[in-house]
């Protein structure tokens, strides 16, 4: 009986323990992030690298993702809405799944698998090949330089990123009611956006930001506590997927819980 | 012990070198359980040439991240130019080390930036220092200086194993410090490209009169580049003294590392 309950408490300690550190250290980082960002002096020539390496980089896969999205997100719930007789309601029904949910919630799982893995395994080599001990002999601050900059270009770029995969999907959308019927593309744009209101656009943006800031912290986080030499760096990149995208789930459904509470839903 | 001294106390080698520049007291530094300096004591004289030898993982490297501060001391003072290293502020830090600098065991070279661009890293971060003549003036000079001008449009990725090692050396010097830490600098070179090394840091070494401490297994290198060898063992300089007294001694800790 002993033994079981030793075995379990080691069973439970070693469950556990990785995960609270893991959210210390995302804890920790993030607290530093925010303070290494607001003082001075500022890494503006980095963070604009950064954005450009961060955001014009992954154009070409958001917003086909986007497009595809709302191609298909039409051709899936065209069929039923017109059994229905609400087929007119499609540009409508469309603008507001993308935008409240779809695109911004697609782009950030997108977006955490393709930037947050490469911010983990670029500052996890960089860790192993003590290139950011040898920054820091330079007299240059690496967590100033390249923490903070790669959180701020998510935090800039993955609204920018969500807001063209929008458009981009709307388009789909447009794209696949012409597949089935024709429309004219003014008719389709009016519907859409006046189906759209403050209450849908506005959570969504920030959310944005939250998703951007959660990508960044997560692929910054693993990859500065890379170890064991490529291996971890491997699993930094892993890892910093596996959480990213957990994060934006989790803070998806909390913002939503919160928009709600506060009347935007 | 012939003329070898053992240690416990910081003792000061060659006193008509000058004035010491990093004075380190019973220095303490564990990782967890593991304890890596119990009580090491050195004294590094201005102008004078170091090495500090011993077995793997016995706390070479850690004694010299210690000195430029990128570990931190559990216990001990360590002074260079007279400041405790674990008590003034990350601004006198990066101060200080614009007076040091550091060759990396692996190179450490920016992977994502050319060798004119590694080279400019550290003259572009010092805003606080003012540099004579242009950055590119000045890159080009330490290229010469090591011998590699026409690499400075190359990544480090197209560099071998030595070129990369003089590439570091070149960043570490061109901020044109008072002292130079090398950490294992010949290490994984085939022998002539380790005597080009040697070479190289003894010429740089005459040139500029820095004080350096050399982190070697490499008795040649040793031999050639150091007017003083301590022996770290069990977390203490164990024994100090010049090459050719460290080569005479009977100590069966010491002896096997010079046959």
């Amino acid at each position: 009986m002993i033994k079981q309950n030793k075995a379990k408490k080691a069973f439970l300690s070693e469950t556990l323990d990785p995960f609270f550190v893991s959210a210390a250290q995302l804890a920790q980082f993030g607290w530093r992030s925010i303070r290494e960002a607001v003082y001075p002096p500022f890494e503006f020539q980095e963070t604009f690298r950064q954005c450009y390496l961060i955001g014009v980089n992954s154009f070409p896969l958001v917003g086909f993702t986007g497009l595809i999205l709302g191609l298909v997100l039409v051709l899936q719930s065209q069929p039923t809405l017109v059994e229905f007789g609400a087929g007119s309601y499609l540009p409508a029904m469309s603008s507001i799944s993308i935008i409240r949910e779809v695109g911004p919630l697609v782009t950030a799982l997108i977006c955490a698998g393709k930037i947050g893995s490469g911010i983990s395994a670029e500052i996890g080599s960089m860790k192993v090949t003590e290139q950011i001990d040898a920054m820091e002999v330079s007299g240059t601050n690496p967590f100033k330089f390249l923490v903070a900059t790669r959180i701020m270009a998510c935090m800039l770029m993955i609204p920018i990123l969500c807001i063209y995969a929008d458009m981009l999907a709307l388009m789909g959308a447009f794209l696949g009611t012409n597949i089935t019927g024709t429309i004219n593309f003014n008719f389709f744009f009016n519907r859409v956006f006046e189906a759209l209101h403050f209450t849908d656009v506005f959570p969504s943006f920030i959310k944005t930001f939250i998703f951007g800031f959660a990508i960044g912290l997560v692929g910054c986080t693993k990859g500065y506590h890379s170890q064991n030499g490529t291996e971890g760096v491997g699993m930094s990149a892993n890892e910093s997927v596996v959480v990213a995208m957990l994060s934006v789930i989790v803070i998806d459904l909390v913002v939503t819980q919160i928009s709600g509470m506060l009347g935007y839903i | 012990m012939e003329n070898a001294i053992t240690s416990e106390k910081p003792v000061a080698q060659d006193d008509k070198k000058g004035e010491p520049v990093i004075i380190v007291e019973h220095l303490k530094k564990n990782f967890g359980e593991k304890v890596v300096l119990s009580d090491f004591n050195l004294i590094v004289n201005k102008g004078e040439s170091m090495v500090v030898m011993g077995r793997s993982g016995i706390g070479k490297t850690v004694l010299i991240k210690c000195i430029i501060g990128l570990l931190k001391p559990d216990g001990g003072t360590l002074k260079v130019f007279g400041k405790d290293i674990s008590k003034i502020t990350r601004r006198d830090l990066d101060l200080l080390r614009l007076n040091i600098g550091f060759v990396f065991q692996s190179s450490a070279l920016y992977d994502s930036m050319t060798i004119r661009q590694n080279l400019e890293f550290p003259l572009r971060r010092q805003k606080i220092k003012p540099m004579k003549g242009d950055l590119n003036k000045l890159v080009r000079e330490s290229l010469i200086s090591v011998g590699l001008e026409n690499t400075i449009d190359l990544m480090p990725s197209e560099l071998s194993g030595g070129m990369r090692k003089r590439i570091g050396i070149a960043r570490s010097l061109i901020l044109k410090p008072e002292i130079v830490l090398y950490d294992e600098p010949t290490t994984g070179l085939d022998p002539i490209t380790s005597k080009e090394i040697i070479n190289l840091i003894m010429d740089l070494q005459h040139q500029s009169n820095t004080t350096s401490i050399i982190i070697t297994h490499d008795v040649e290198l040793a031999k050639q580049a150091s007017n003083h060898i301590v022996f770290v063992m069990d977390g203490i300089a164990y024994m100090q003294g010049t090459y050719e007294e460290l080569v005479k001694t009977e100590d069966p800790k010491v002896k096997p590392f010079f046959e």
